[in-house]
């Protein structure tokens, strides 16, 4: 995973709440057997005029002149600022793929769906939870500014606005740690075999059909 | 003291509580299909990883798989979309590598994940079950810790046999009372989300309580637990009792004998104890659901069969106003227009949220004696497994369908989220037993409408919703 320290970057809006994460990546791209390659899609029903298919060639398709992520003023932002409960739904890591291949590092919301929120943190996206109020004072200078860029500090858990006002996000310790190193997983776990296995053993001993094969 | 279902299940698999407040949690039963494993298989190959225990995974295709007969008995070799036949041949391929059992697709045990599981008892009361997909939730109902998960968990549990986690809070949903006639476990869930919305249950773990929820069958609880994720909560929950260990006594995996002794004396325990405290809590009286319909594009956009959609200036601000009226614009909806007033075209009877036998069994008893109405374009009943196909079968259930004018296909996920060949038109509208109207769910631009199986099959011979006591009187007692 590649680690997040600090960020600065654009600002994009995605005013409106609930964005499932069928929004964000529509089915038919859930064919991929890959990781990557999903940011030409992201919000594809919204981003283009057609159908998207996991074939085509995207820069060819006609863009929907209505969406925010495809005006000029918004291109190249890497922070993503939306409503409440952000990423519900499936539990579809395409969609951290696919933000994380269009090039956000950071989503800014009133609130997040617990799976999508436990997807982006293992993919170095960084879900920012502040509060409404912040969050509409945000969209408000958003539009009200071309150009409006934050800085978000992990190590300091602050936001920085263009005003210089800072502002504290809470993010859980171990999280943060993670992308802060850019550990992943796996290995944090892989260290702690013995305990694993000692409670694998011990777990055996009182529900043994638990650790039955599946015979077809 | 007094410990909630979830304490007691949490409990029961924590390795380890850590000071940050992350905790490692042992995993029982590991679910694999074809579209959230690939990237976590590649993923463990890459970095020379194998399986920490192999007999904890179980997987089978059923998102990507066609469900026509002419398609299914031609094998995956002739399925003519290359992109999901790579999908589904790289299940087998990774299976074979990692020595994970999984049952073919043409197997009449292949099903919906989240019917095959419990139908093989496969799942179990006191397990912790993952599966990189939200309807995980479903395996709740027994008396089990189930919920979904990302890609990057799904190759942390196969090298691991753990997931990290952080413990939830506690929401009990009580349902007193008793459902009256023709509403089911699915118009409980769709009052729950319509009362407490879809990010409610964020962060909790959803126990149903109450007599309405002891009365449900196991395949009613599973309806209900799987749309617990619907309400944001990750894991739905329902107390083991006779229900629970009629259902699961016979099942292949199950335990058998002594170990069944052992197994009972254990899931017995597992209810909330007298006295536990919830940080959460609501009661809705079961004596007054109605069948209910989602109008929107989001399960808390729902009104019961007698209501009306929401008028904008209802409205409590202006992120609801906008958001209705985006929902009313994609859904072709007019505001204040009454829910019986809306027609579909195309009916769904399946997904894991409703494919179960007494599912099909609801939406025959409903269809038997009649036709769809003209106006439905397609209805398609896809059953949750091959084992449920082949008991409706047994039963005549899918001659009812056939003589209704529907379709009877093969076991898959299907219309539910439309992976396959089997979606909607752009401006369609669709009565459906799945569990997500999120826009273009279904298809690009279809519209979705959420209900009942014995709504769903209402809807297809009236033209219009309407409430399933409607057609069983017009029916004169046809309906069994």
């Amino acid at each position: 995973m590649k680690p997040f320290t600090q960020h600065d970057g654009l600002v994009a809006p995605m005013d409106r709440a609930n964005v499932d994460t069928d929004l964000m990546i529509p089915k038919q791209f859930l064919k991929s057997i890959k990781r990557s390659g999903f940011g030409p899609n992201l919000f594809d029903e919204l981003r283009y005029l057609d159908e998207g298919q996991p074939d085509a060639d995207n820069s060819q398709r006609p863009l929907n002149p209505e969406f925010a992520l495809n005006s000029a003023r918004y291109e190249g932002a890497s922070i993503l600022l939306t409503r409440e409960n952000f990423g519900c739904g499936s539990s579809r890591e395409h969609a951290a793929w696919a933000m994380d291949d269009y090039g956000f590092r950071a989503v800014i919301a009133p609130s997040f769906a617990d799976i999508f929120c436990s997807n982006a943190l293992k993919n170095g996206l960084l879900p920012i939870v502040l509060s409404t109020a912040q969050v509409d004072a945000l969209f408000v200078a958003l539009y009200a500014e071309e150009g409006f860029s934050l800085r978000i500090d992990l190590q300091a858990c602050t936001i920085t606005l263009p005003n210089a006002e800072q502002w504290s996000f809470e993010v859980d310790a171990f999280r943060r740690d993670c992308l802060l190193s850019g550990l992943d997983d796996i290995g944090i776990t892989l260290e702690r075999s013995e305990a694993i296995r000692t409670f694998e053993r011990q777990h055996q001993a009182r529900f043994p059909w638990l650790f039955e094969d599946i015979v077809l | 003291m007094a410990k909630t279902l979830y304490d007691k299940l949490w409990d029961a698999h924590l390795v380890e509580q850590r000071d940050d407040g992350t905790a490692l949690i042992y995993i029982d039963r590991h679910l694999l299909h074809e579209v959230t494993s690939p990237q976590a298989f590649e993923g463990l190959s890459l970095a020379n990883r194998g399986l920490w225990r192999r007999s904890a995974n179980l997987a089978v295709p059923d998102h990507n798989v066609s469900t026509l007969k002419s398609e299914r008995e031609a094998g995956l070799a002739a399925l003519p979309d290359p992109v999901s036949r790579l999908q589904l041949q790289t299940l087998d391929d990774n299976c074979d590598t990692f020595d994970v059992v999984e049952i073919p697709l043409n197997d009449e045990r292949q099903g919906i994940v989240h019917v095959m599981g419990p139908e093989q008892g496969a799942v179990l009361p006191g397990m912790t079950i993952v599966c990189g997909d939200s309807h995980t939730s479903t395996h709740g109902a027994a008396g089990a810790l189930a919920h979904g998960i990302g890609t990057s968990e799904v190759e942390h549990v196969l090298a691991t046999q753990c997931l990290i986690q952080r413990k939830m809070q506690n929401f009990q949903v009580e349902v007193s009372g008793q459902l009256g006639p023709g509403v089911t476990a699915k118009d409980i869930a769709l009052a729950v989300i319509g009362e407490i919305g879809t990010a409610g249950g964020t962060g909790y773990a959803l126990e149903f309580t109450g007599s309405a929820i002891e009365s449900l069958t196991m395949e009613g609880r599973m309806t209900l637990c799987n749309m617990a994720i619907e309400a944001g909560a990750r894991c739905g929950l329902v107390a083991v009792d006779e229900v629970t260990l009629d259902y699961f006594r016979e099942k292949p995996f199950a335990p058998k004998g002594a170990q069944w002794d052992a197994a009972e004396a254990w899931w017995r325990t597992l209810r909330t104890d007298k006295g536990a405290v919830f940080d959460r809590r609501i009661v809705i009286d079961g004596d007054l659901i109605a069948p209910h319909v989602t109008w929107g594009t989001s399960p808390e956009m729902v009104a019961s069969i007698k209501g009306h959609v929401p008028r904008l200036a209802d409205m409590p601000d202006e992120t609801a106003r906008v958001g209705l009226s985006r929902a009313l614009d994609y859904m072709g909806l007019e505001e204040g227009m009454a829910i019986s007033d809306i027609q579909p075209d195309v009916v769904f009877i399946g997904s894991c949220t409703n494919s179960r036998i007494e599912d099909l069994r609801s939406a025959a008893a409903i269809l038997d004696g009649h036709r769809i109405a003209p106006t439905i374009r397609k209805a398609l009943v896809v059953p949750g497994s091959g084992l449920v196909k082949a008991q409706a079968e047994a039963e005549g259930l899918d001659q009812i369908f056939l003589e209704a004018g529907m379709e009877w296909r093969e076991p898959g996920c299907s219309m539910c989220l439309a992976m396959n060949a089997d979606r909607l038109m752009p401006g369609e509208r669709c009565a459906s037993t799945s569990n997500r109207n999120f826009e273009g769910r279904q298809g690009s631009g279809g519209r979705t409408h959420l209900v009942s199986p014995a709504m769903a099959a209402a809807a297809a011979v009236a033209g219009r919703f309407v409430a399933v006591g409607e057609i069983m009187s017009d029916a004169g007692g046809a309906a069994r």
